[in-house]
């Protein structure tokens, strides 16, 4: 149709075979599908920038630092009780990220595709991930996603489709994994719709997770990754994790605070003079509106001055449930 | 084409399996008490088949291996292993269900069914014991075919811990009891049974008293995958069946020794399937959240009991708050899964303490 207009306003006469000719390409460019063709291709090596959120991303999110993030009560209970020690069990030592919190953290990441030898039809795009060594798969070609009843994965299910030169993906069946890696949990029955932009050798994902059992709201997160000029060595793809045993216990032994009862409730909020009620986190806490609500709430004693030699802030231990075998001191998820 | 979120398929209960749970575990919403609602109406075998019309419940028949299927319908996941032998089945689900379950096993193989195995004795898991076991036939010669006639490879063997038969051969007053067309023909009593079938190293194990007091777990180790009965499930909260002999104890034991059996991949998922009892295929992973889940919930009450809290004062805790939107729609209800674990801590509690010495007499007779 676009065409159309645009023959109208040449005079007849000054047509030539060559206006023609890109008129007809014009005409097959439009009415061309939606495929990858002319579409933004992510094929290469990425490495993020931690610009954005860089004290949650490169020195850790500190233990009960919730605020701007709408996760609900039953999130909240979930991470007070968390103990980082959970993560010293040899099971859960190699614990993987899932997808829609493994591209926040230090990583190489290749994209490549697949594509049909016959047709060049764009089957799905691969993710190579360098933290714990996982492959991800992005179906191109249309499929569904599977039941409720096949596995979940780290990575989970993807589809995806181009909107323009945007690169749009479906995920579900995710395992159980983190929010937030101080013990904000998000459930195996969580979705993830991702929004892949580039520029150049600059590339944006936007993710928005829905959460039914652990967020209040859609979470909104975005992350920057730039080109890689240069192939990387191998050894920098690798993630080798081995478990061992680092506090020996009994068997079953599940480290945990019990709820209410974590011994550095008020740590966060008192290192950085933030009112503890907007460390709790909420989808409130996450708007501009949420600063005349904070000017309203108490701010917490600071901490006191670090002792010569020692640290400052609560003794570790108190209110943990467990039974024997709990030993070793938190740390703050850094 | 941009998938919508309703296009989407999202895990979850399926509302069926909630309803023939319910069904088939009773119709005890009456009582007033949650766990009692459990301990009293807890299922005795396939007497409890429920009043639920099958007809529109379609089977999900997953790929678990290449001999191995998990069939998901209304009642308890089916474990499928086939091979040159013929086949195995884990759990027979509902009866009304025997014939779509033996349709999917005749897509599978057309070989006979030589072996039923039941995890344990509730009527989601062996109510199609008859129907599944006489379409298939055992292998037996000799003296037993002397013995028995050839009646004795008439059908399959059904294999269970022996406390499986005890519980559908003698129930207990008050409830029904079981035909003992459907009765387990080959118990077993110990830690497990042994076998090999289709060229796999098959072991059946025996896990006291956890969801009942005849759970099975069966490992098929060529395969790695665990069909693991209602050990394991991802869509409730654990269904301690006391009037059964089941523990919260016990239960996490079995978790744990699940996790014993498993090994995941280089990329710690997958390696060592798991089959649960109802729900999704899983792995290692999941058995783990599952087992914290159970743990946590169960140290938070230990804990609260051991400070002298009521189950009141427990309840008001909310001790399963973190999972409540995950598990809570599930069979067992939050209250009930707290109730049943708050009265077995109280009584540990009880054991526990030491004895008071006895009073002393008076007038001891100087």
């Amino acid at each position: 149709m676009s065409v159309d207009v645009e023959l109208r306003v040449i005079p007849r006469g000054h047509m030539t075979i060559r206006m023609y000719g890109l008129a007809l390409l014009m005409v097959v460019g439009l009415l061309l599908p939606a495929t990858s063709y002319a579409q933004a291709d992510f094929s290469g090596v990425w490495q993020p920038r931690y610009d954005e959120d860089n004290p949650e991303r490169i020195p850790g999110p500190e233990l009960r630092d919730y605020a701007g993030l709408p996760i609900n009560e039953n999130a909240r209970q979930f991470a007070d009780s968390w103990d980082p020690s959970r993560i010293t069990l040899p099971e859960e030592q190699c614990r993987v990220h899932v997808s829609p919190y493994i591209y926040r953290g230090p990583m190489n990441l290749q994209v490549w595709e697949e594509r049909d030898p016959k047709t060049r039809d764009l089957i799905a795009l691969k993710h190579y991930i360098s933290t714990y060594e996982q492959t991800r798969t992005i179906y191109m070609d249309g499929r569904p996603h599977p039941g409720p009843n096949a596995p979940h994965t780290w990575m989970g299910f993807s589809t995806g489709h181009y909107e323009g030169d945007m690169l749009v993906i479906e995920t579900t069946h995710l395992k159980q994994g983190w929010v937030r890696r101080n013990g904000l949990p998000m459930s195996d029955e969580a979705h993830m719709t991702e929004y892949w932009v580039r520029n150049g050798d600059l590339t944006t994902q936007v993710i928005v997770l829905v959460d039914p059992v652990f967020l209040a709201a859609p979470l909104v997160k975005s992350q920057d990754f730039v080109r890689s000029a240069r192939e990387l060595a191998a050894q920098t793809w690798l993630w080798v994790c081995e478990s061992v045993i680092e506090i020996p216990r009994e068997e079953g032994v599940v480290p945990a605070y019990l709820p209410g009862e974590h011994p550095f409730k008020e740590e966060y909020a008192r290192r950085h003079g933030i009112p503890v009620a907007a460390t709790d986190g909420g989808p409130e806490t996450m708007y501009p509106e949420y600063q005349k609500v904070l000017s309203t709430l108490p701010t917490p004693a600071p901490l006191p001055a670090p002792a010569r030699g020692g640290g400052a802030g609560a003794a570790g231990g108190g209110g943990r449930q467990g039974g024997a075998g709990n030993a070793g001191t938190p740390q703050g998820g850094r | 084409m941009r998938a919508s979120s309703q296009t989407l398929l999202k895990p979850g209960t399926p509302k069926i399996l909630v309803v023939g749970l319910a069904m088939t575990l009773g119709a005890g919403a009456a009582l007033g008490s949650a766990a009692a609602q459990q301990a009293n109406t807890a299922p005795r075998g396939a007497a409890a088949a429920p009043q639920q019309n099958f007809d529109n419940v379609q089977i999900d028949a997953v790929k678990v291996t290449d001999n191995i299927y998990m069939l998901v319908g209304a009642g308890g996941n089916v474990t499928v292993q086939f091979g040159p032998e013929g086949v195995l089945v884990v759990d027979t689900s509902y009866g009304p269900m025997s014939a779509k379950i033996l349709a999917e096993i005749k897509k599978l193989s057309s070989l006979p069914i030589r072996y039923v195995v039941n995890t344990h004795v509730h009527g989601d898991h062996v109510g199609g014991n008859e129907p599944i076991a006489k379409a298939g036939r055992t292998r037996a010669g000799g003296n037993v075919v002397g013995d028995l006639g050839s009646g004795a490879t008439a059908q399959a063997a059904v294999i269970a811990h022996e406390n499986v038969l005890n519980r559908m051969s003698m129930p207990a007053p008050g409830q029904e009891g079981v035909p003992s067309a459907a009765w387990p023909t080959e118990t077993f009593i110990g830690s497990k049974k042994e076998m090999i079938f289709n060229n796999e190293a098959i072991q059946i194990i025996h896990e006291e008293a956890a969801h009942t007091d005849g759970d099975s777990l069966v490992m098929f180790r060529r395969n790695d995958v665990i069909s693991t009965g209602d050990l394991f499930t991802t869509v409730m909260y654990p269904f301690i069946d006391e009037a059964n002999g089941g523990t919260i104890n016990g239960y996490v034991n079995a978790l744990n020794a699940i996790l014993d059996l498993t090994v995941a991949n280089n990329v710690n998922e997958c390696g060592t399937m798991v089959i649960p009892g109802h729900g999704r295929l899983s792995d290692e992973q999941d058995v783990i959240e599952y087992r914290d889940m159970v743990t946590i919930v169960r140290d938070r009450i230990k804990e609260y009991v051991g400070r002298g809290m009521t189950l009141e004062q427990v309840k008001a805790k909310k001790p399963t708050l973190d999972w409540d939107r995950r598990y809570g729609d599930g069979f067992t209800k939050p209250e009930a899964f707290v109730e049943v674990v708050y009265k077995q801590m109280a009584a540990d509690k009880a054991a526990a303490a030491p004895a008071k010495p006895a009073a002393k007499a008076k007038g001891n007779g100087k």
